[in-house]
């Protein structure tokens, strides 16, 4: 840790302490973003209970290509962010596999949200916003929808969120505002990075899967 | 200075204290000091307790006559609906743990601040924000649906500004997410030297306690709110049972917050208090392990007793048998901590100064608000109370009689610390003898009132229940008085009191071995810990009545 003290903050006396209460603080407030999404998870739960057969009907409406080709992008860019994590972490002459892995996240993360807006779209068309003229029969797969609309729009923006995060991070490392070898913002910046990728593992069964079996 | 300064070494040369460290505006408005965010807290929740509390003088002075004679039914339910966002999320959430969490929590710790000093003041700004939402929908026009917003009155039939209100919670509430996850980092990482956990003063635990509660149960409170202005604002079917929603969902989600949010509110007040009685009784604070698991205990299982909020919403028996259950179960660890106080004070050298009569009163005040909850635990009795004044009583109880009580025991415990000035004592005494009497002549009538069936939040009600109103809107003023007084001495004092020595109290703990006010850095050595908190007197003896050994700082070379 012979450089380190550019990095060290108040109140922290030693860097060690510093970044591992920066990562500490970040799985505290993953936890708590666990229940943000656990609670808009558990709406969706009981509406399914109440009304399955709605929301087979409503899982089959979705375009699967989409979230299958968004699921690829988004796990691939959990790859990227942590190689740059760890290449941040260890490596003395790793400047430039950092920079180029968080550029690749955030390329990533941003195709996410293209190909979203594309699905948005097409949804749009479909007449899959609930309201007069949706596209359905069954009541209650309005519920699905306002959930798809409601859930992925969250997500996108926490996403957006990340991709603010990695960009920053990118243009500071990459003017040498900030040092990139050992600093505590990469790892925390990957762990919410993380934190977003998980929750769409889970959204991913829940919207595009319901009505496909059999 | 000289129980800081080991023999031998020289005094230390002038420095300005955190007040006085800079004076611009801009230093204020910039700083990462945990201590004068404390302060830019204070004032702004002091506002808006005045505003909660203006709202409820005009309800309680409607309330004098069975049909009103000043305002309108749409204007009254404004204003109940307004006293209950402001107290509870702009006032009672953020009171004691932003306020005295945020300046002595680090200090109690032997820390220089809290872990991320820039989320602390960000965190401040959130609260703004969300405090600028409220005001504006209170200029606009207000909101009726009460603090609770249930669907689907919120979501489909209130033509008030429903979308700023919730906007205002929402935002607030990641202030509080922000706070606890400092508040978790700083307790797990910044304890001085020999600080262990179990020998951290109560008032840490329950900050700490309080801190995993806020950021657990308010992403969801964040959510149920979401929900309400999708629903809204753009339309989403979610709570709307004609397109098959289920409004019943909003109450489980609003209450999986809101209920523990009552631990948020109380938690910070009980460890306030076991920080008062064993200074003003002389005594080790009877059962200190215990009172951690209590707090603990309160903390978890907390979240699991919401359902006792909605015995009558058309829950299933089964659920509200279980829930009913474990709200018993919770008064288990709450009475623990009663009778631990009360423990503390046996053979203790008792003084009656004014910190130890707000402590003395949340102790009566909040068992009167804890039984009253029992019996809201139990399902027949709670059926023929729900939603009646006995359940206002119930939680002004703990809220108002618990949590304010121990704010103003806060106030004045640690006025000296933070402002390095004397309050007058006699002057105090006599506000927290009149809080006392003002809030029991306010809220023990609404008890009757509620048991013979006076519904809450009607803007007109029989006559027979005049003599109740009546008795509660005077004791209401008495009560206003009470929290007028410290107002205009609590500020004299900041001029003209004398200059408050280190320990003025005598008391223990790391917060008091350093200077009042304290230095920038809170500590000019590193303090060494090496005892546990209370040791007022040595371990199997009386209480005695000198000052104890405090904790001495100590090199760490």
């Amino acid at each position: 840790m012979t450089d380190a003290t550019a990095l060290l903050r108040e109140p922290w006396e030693r860097f060690e302490r510093q970044q591992r209460a920066g990562k500490f603080g970040i799985w505290i407030f993953l936890a708590s973003e666990t229940l943000f999404f656990g609670a808009l998870m558990l709406t969706y739960a009981v509406c399914r209970v109440e009304h399955p057969d709605a929301f087979a009907a409503a899982g089959r409406a979705t375009n699967i290509w989409f979230g299958t080709i968004n699921t690829a992008i988004l796990l691939t860019s959990s790859l990227t962010i942590a190689v740059a994590s760890q290449a941040a972490a260890q490596s003395e002459r790793s400047r430039t596999l950092v920079l180029t892995c968080l550029g690749l996240t955030a390329a990533l993360g941003f195709a996410f949200i293209v190909v979203k807006g594309f699905e948005y779209k097409e949804d749009i068309d479909k007449h899959l916003v609930p309201g007069a003229g949706f596209a359905l029969s069954e009541a209650a797969a309005q519920l699905f929808y306002g959930l798809y609309w409601l859930v992925t729009g969250v997500h996108a923006i926490h996403l957006t969120i990340g991709i603010v995060l990695v960009v920053r991070l990118i243009v500071l490392g990459a003017t040498r505002r900030i040092r990139l070898r050992e600093n505590p913002e990469i790892e925390v910046t990957a762990l919410y990075w993380h934190l977003v990728d998980i929750v769409w593992i889970f959204l991913y069964p829940l919207i595009y899967l319901p009505g496909r079996a059999s | 200075m000289s129980d800081v300064v080991l023999a031998g070494e020289l005094p230390f040369p002038p420095r300005p204290d955190y007040l006085r460290a800079g004076s611009t505006l801009a230093s204020w408005l910039t700083t990462t000091d945990h201590k004068r965010i404390a302060i830019l807290y204070a004032l702004t929740i002091t506002v808006f307790f005045f505003m909660g509390g203006a709202a409820i003088t005009a309800v309680r002075l409607e309330l004098f006559v069975p049909n009103g004679w000043f305002l309108s039914s749409d204007t009254y339910n404004r204003l109940f609906s307004f006293h209950g966002i402001i107290m509870v999320w702009f006032f009672l959430v953020p009171s004691i743990p932003n306020t005295f969490g945020n300046f002595l929590m680090p200090l109690m710790i032997g820390a220089p601040d809290v872990a991320f000093p820039r989320l602390n003041l960000f965190s401040w700004y959130l609260t703004l924000v969300g405090g600028v939402f409220a005001v504006y929908t209170l200029i606009a026009g207000g909101v009726d649906t009460g603090w609770t917003f249930y669907t689907p009155f919120s979501t489909m039939f209130s033509n008030t500004h429903v979308l700023t209100a919730a906007a205002a919670v929402f935002v607030v509430g990641f202030a509080s997410i922000a706070t606890g996850v400092n508040f978790i980092a700083t307790t797990h990482m910044l304890r001085a030297p020999g600080m262990t956990w179990f020998r951290l003063p109560l008032f840490v635990w329950s900050i700490y306690a309080t801190s995993i509660v806020m950021v657990l149960s308010t992403p969801v409170l964040a959510i149920s709110l979401m929900l309400v202005v999708a629903e809204r604002w753009l339309g989403l079917p979610i709570f709307d049972p004609a397109r098959g929603g289920d409004p019943i969902l909003f109450q489980h989600l609003f209450w999986f917050y809101s209920h523990p949010a009552v631990y948020i509110m109380v938690l910070p007040a009980m460890g306030v208090v076991s920080e008062i009685i064993p200074c003003f009784a002389r005594r080790r604070l009877f059962g200190y392990d215990f009172m951690v698991y209590a707090i603990i205990a309160i903390a978890g299982i907390g979240f699991f007793v919401w359902g006792h909020h909605m015995f009558v919403s058309g829950q299933s028996p089964y659920a509200s048998l279980i829930f009913s259950f474990l709200s018993f179960v919770i008064a288990v660890p709450s009475a623990i901590k009663v009778f631990n106080w009360t423990a503390s004070l046996y053979r203790g050298q008792i003084s009656f100064n004014s910190p130890m009569l707000y402590a003395l009163g949340f102790v009566g005040l909040f068992t009167t608000g804890g039984l009253s909850g029992l019996f809201l635990a139990s399902i027949p009795v709670d059926v023929h109370v729900t939603d009646t004044y006995f359940v206002v009583a119930h939680f002004h109880y703990i809220m108002v009689g618990g949590s304010v009580s121990a704010f103003f025991g806060a106030l004045h415990f640690w006025w000296p610390k933070i402002t390095g000035k004397m309050y007058p004592e006699s002057w105090a005494q006599f506000a927290a003898i009149t809080m006392y009497f003002g809030f029991n002549m306010t809220f023990l009538p609404q008890f009757f009132a509620g048991y013979l069936g006076m519904p809450r939040r009607y803007h007109t009600y029989p006559a027979e229940f005049q003599v109740y109103n009546v008795m509660s809107s005077a004791g209401a003023a008495v009560l206003a008085a009470a929290y007028l007084l410290p107002l205009m001495y609590l500020t004299w004092s900041l001029l003209h009191g004398k200059r408050a020595p280190n320990n003025p109290w005598g008391a223990t703990g790391l917060e008091w071995t350093t200077t009042s006010p304290p230095p920038p850095n809170n500590f000019d050595i590193q303090p060494l810990v090496d005892r546990g908190p209370y040791q007022y007197h040595a371990e199997r003896e009386s209480a005695g009545t000198d000052a104890p050994e405090v904790q001495n700082a100590r090199s760490l070379r």
